[in-house]
């Protein structure tokens, strides 16, 4: 039944401010993409990007704290991936998440959820006073990304390696229906231990996908430890290349190398699926995190979270 | 020798076989057509035929497979349909996770394969893509329950059990040309994830014969009778109509409830069948007695209080023999002279 009220607990007062909100927003950001970009204009991008991923950190720490746990190195690390995607890359409308001109985003880590209803909150198609909300009985933001739970969220993901075939699928589909969207994927570095990953990569680069973006976050954490370790997928960006894809490896918290890689891979002329491997750091932004241990599961005492938010916000961007 | 099931025929490896003169050879391969009884009319690939006539309707149709098009009827519609048809290779986790995706979109994708690899390599895929999404997809399945005599690598013997316990999903039996025919229809025009059984190649007709029309959700009654009560899916409706025309020389009355769509379960004609006092109640699949039509009966029965008299017809427990099919229709007791002879024997 949940299916049917994910729309309706946003009352129609509030969709209308954040639907004008979010028009603003996208406003100023497709001006900013339309223009020929100059080192200004990339320089004003880059702090609000930075500002949007600081936004983002922000949002999924105090998520983590209603819960007192949460994948919350992981969002922390991916933060500026999202930024870039949603405050750059994505063409969509907030007030509308089903809008057929949208680009797909489809989170594969049904995990990261924490960290894309920040983004979601952030870009205005969640209310905010949701957040308070996350992992509790009979909220939109379950513990693990669903499709029939929240807007925005575009698949079920969590029995990993399976958003990238979804990916496939959406992307034949929209070359159907000769729609200019793209299909961008994000997934982790454990799914490249899925077979099923390898075969939509060969399935994506035989049909000439060139809609299809696949954003990998290469965190090297998994939860039995370090990624290589477990089952090493090195070296990734000449496995996509080798598989027909165009691939560019970055550093995935380098704010300027992601908008670059970002618009190469929508930019790319040849008629090929894209890879963004983005190298991150578990727990960015919050260093006694990231100093600690790393775990997939990341130990945070209960204490801790409102610390963590602290150390943050002596490091907002102006 | 250990190892081997209870109901195998099979002798030691490690003893050589002197070949048979050609005229007494029992050879492996066999068509679809030979399931029916001999001199049975066939029609040629009535799930191919009945999606191309579909398709030139609906523009939303799309047809996929994983390297089994020939094998799956697909390349008829491949052939009329080309840019529509989507061949995924030997992948199928990959061809569930597109067909997925092609729902989303808003198309009609209908997916084909064997049934072990749909039900055993892709469950994941289909259940966590498809089904608890209740896309609007249609996987469809060749070589279901024991339709091979290449053994357990190309036998679903499990596959209903298997998706009997995936929410969301209808599961379809069909047992001949003509149902198979309107069954593709009737799921295309139904909203939701589907399994349907596959018969391809020259696939029998028989149901022109009786006073039928498939309808999804819905069991019917091809012939009545008052001694005993077949409830069948599959080419197993086949069997039990002929075994039920046999079996009325010897004096023994057989009804036949067709039963095609095995989820959801047509509960309400069901039981009011076997409320019919008397009878005995057989129920006839091709497929193991775990976790197939008969299960699915005998629940029903049981939890309304309805107790006839009830036995099953299926495949045994066990990883079947490879070997030439209607000896092992036979071994197994899915023939119509098994069926024949364990109902007599049960009537006794």
């Amino acid at each position: 039944m949940r299916l049917f009220v994910k729309y309706s607990l946003i009352n129609a007062n509030e969709q209308l401010l954040v639907s004008a909100a979010a028009q603003v927003k996208n406003r100023a950001q497709m001006n900013l993409r339309d223009r020929l970009m100059t080192q200004t204009d990339r320089n004003e991008l880059l702090a609000e990007l930075k500002r949007r991923a600081w936004a983002i950190r922000h949002k999924a720490l105090r998520m983590g704290a209603v819960q007192k746990q949460g994948y919350i190195g992981q969002a922390l690390g991916v933060a500026d991936v999202l930024a870039v995607s949603y405050f750059h890359a994505l063409n969509m409308k907030p007030e509308d998440p089903e809008w057929e001109g949208r680009d797909r985003y489809l989170l594969s880590i049904g995990h990261y959820a924490i960290a894309l209803y920040s983004v979601l909150i952030e870009k205005g198609v969640l209310p905010e006073y949701e957040l308070e909300t996350y992992g509790t009985d009979d909220s939109r933001l379950p513990m693990s990304g669903m499709a029939s739970y929240t807007p925005g969220m575009e698949i079920t993901g969590g029995s990993l390696g399976q958003g990238l075939g979804i990916g496939v699928g959406m992307a034949l589909g929209l070359k159907r229906k000769h729609s200019d969207s793209f299909i961008y994927n994000l997934m982790s570095d454990g799914e490249l231990g899925e077979g099923s990953t390898w075969e939509a990569a060969m399935s994506a680069a035989h049909h000439k996908l060139d809609n299809l973006i696949c954003v990998v976050d290469f965190n090297d954490q998994q939860a039995d430890g370090a990624s290589t370790q477990m089952l090493s997928s090195e070296p990734v960006d000449a496995k996509f290349e080798a598989f027909g894809w165009y691939a560019q490896r970055v550093d995935g918290n380098d704010m300027d190398a992601l908008l670059t890689a970002f618009d190469n891979a929508r930019n790319y002329g040849g008629h090929k699926p894209r890879a963004i491997i983005c190298d991150t750091v578990m727990c960015k932004g919050v260093p006694f995190l990231e100093a600690r241990e790393i775990t997939h599961f990341v130990r945070v005492d209960e204490d801790e979270w409102d610390k963590a938010l602290a150390v943050l916000e002596e490091d907002k961007p102006a | 020798m250990s190892g081997f099931a209870p109901n195998s025929r099979r002798k030691s490896k490690w003893e050589p076989r002197k070949p048979l003169d050609a005229s007494e050879r029992q050879l492996t391969s066999a068509m679809i057509a030979s399931l029916s009884a001999e001199g049975a009319d066939t029609v040629s690939a009535p799930f191919g035929k009945a999606l191309v006539e579909l398709a030139a309707d609906r523009e939303d149709i799309v047809g996929l497979t994983a390297d089994l098009s020939k094998y799956t009827d697909l390349h008829v519609f491949a052939k009329a349909y080309p840019d529509r048809f989507y061949q995924m290779g030997m992948a199928e986790q990959v061809m569930m996770s597109a067909t997925a995706g092609l729902a989303k979109e808003g198309f009609t994708p209908f997916a084909t394969t064997y049934a072990v690899f749909a039900s055993r390599r892709a469950y994941d895929f289909i259940a966590m893509a498809i089904a608890e999404d209740n896309l609007n997809a249609k996987i469809v399945c060749a070589l279901p329950g024991l339709t091979t005599g290449y053994g357990p690598s190309h036998q679903a013997t499990e596959d209903i059990a298997i998706f009997r316990g995936l929410p969301n999903m209808t599961i379809v039996d069909p047992c001949d040309a003509l149902d198979t025919y309107q069954a593709t229809k009737a799921i295309a025009a139904h909203e939701g994830p589907v399994y349907m059984r596959l018969l391809r190649g020259n696939v029998p007709l028989i149901l022109q014969d009786y006073d039928y029309e498939f309808e999804l959700g819905k069991a019917k009654l091809l012939r009545d009778g008052k001694d005993v009560l077949f409830i069948s899916s599959g080419f197993m409706t086949m069997r039990t109509l002929e075994a039920a025309k046999a079996l009325q020389k010897d004096g023994v009355d057989c009804a036949v409830l067709h039963c095609p769509t095995i989820k959801p379960l047509d509960v309400e004609t069901i039981l009011a069948e076997c409320r019919k006092e008397g009878r005995l109640v057989v129920t006839a699949e091709n497929h193991s007695i775990i976790g197939g039509l008969g299960e699915a009966v005998a629940t029903q029965l049981m939890v309304n209080g309805v107790t006839p008299a009830f036995r099953m017809v299926g495949l045994p427990d066990e990883f079947l023999d490879a070997g030439a099919l209607p000896v092992l229709h036979d071994q197994y007791g899915i023939s119509t002279e098994a069926v024949i002879t364990k109902v007599k024997g049960w009537v006794a």
